[in-house]
């Protein structure tokens, strides 16, 4: 899964039948530091997230599990609206060993 | 499987039932030589991993699926495993 914020949404009326009801959600993918890092990308979502909230996302066929048994055509799904980042403290930078 | 470090942990509360009851880490991929190797990315713990750890991770949902125990659930990666040691060949880096 992947850190990002709703930026903003996407309206669609006529669009393929199984994707009914979804809503459309920009997320731009965040660092652990919360900047922004890469492209923005179109979500469908399963939790109800707002525009400016703290996200996690997953992608692949994955993204259509939440809305089983409906199958809709989506490769990336808002699945987590994130309270809290708690970073570890005094890591080696990069994470190296 | 990618060689990873745990760097910090996610709370939420309002996530795809599936999620609850494991801890959401936030894992950084690494190259063989201990840099970072691309984006730091979020994935369900099966192992009760935690900051500082260097991990095993699952970039795919069949395995982080069966990992954490939650078939056909949105999960797309997992931490499956404690990494102790890395031997390599001389000169692979």
């Amino acid at each position: 899964m992947y850190l990002g914020r709703v930026v903003g949404r996407v309206w669609s009326t006529v669009k393929d039948e199984n994707l009914r009801g979804q809503r459309f959600l920009i997320v731009q993918p965040v660092t652990p530091g919360l900047e922004s890092a890469g492209r923005r990308l179109i979500c469908t979502d399963s939790t109800g997230a707002g525009t400016g909230e703290l996200v996690y996302w997953v992608r692949g066929r994955e993204a259509s599990f939440p809305f089983h048994p409906a199958e809709p055509p989506t490769d990336t799904t808002i699945v987590g609206i994130v309270d809290s980042v708690h970073l570890g403290k005094n890591l080696p930078a990069g994470g190296a060993s | 499987m990618l060689i990873a470090r745990v760097i910090g942990e996610l709370v939420a509360t309002e996530k795809h039932p599936s999620h609850e009851g494991r801890k959401l880490l936030l894992v950084q991929p690494l190259n063989l030589d201990g840099s970072d190797r691309g984006q730091a990315v979020v994935a369900l713990d099966a192992v009760d991993a935690g900051v500082g750890d260097k991990v095993l991770l699952v970039t795919e949902g069949f395995s982080a699926m069966t990992a954490v125990g939650r078939p056909q659930s949105p999960i797309d990666m997992a931490v499956i495993g404690f990494i102790d040691h890395v031997d390599l060949l001389p000169g692979v880096s």
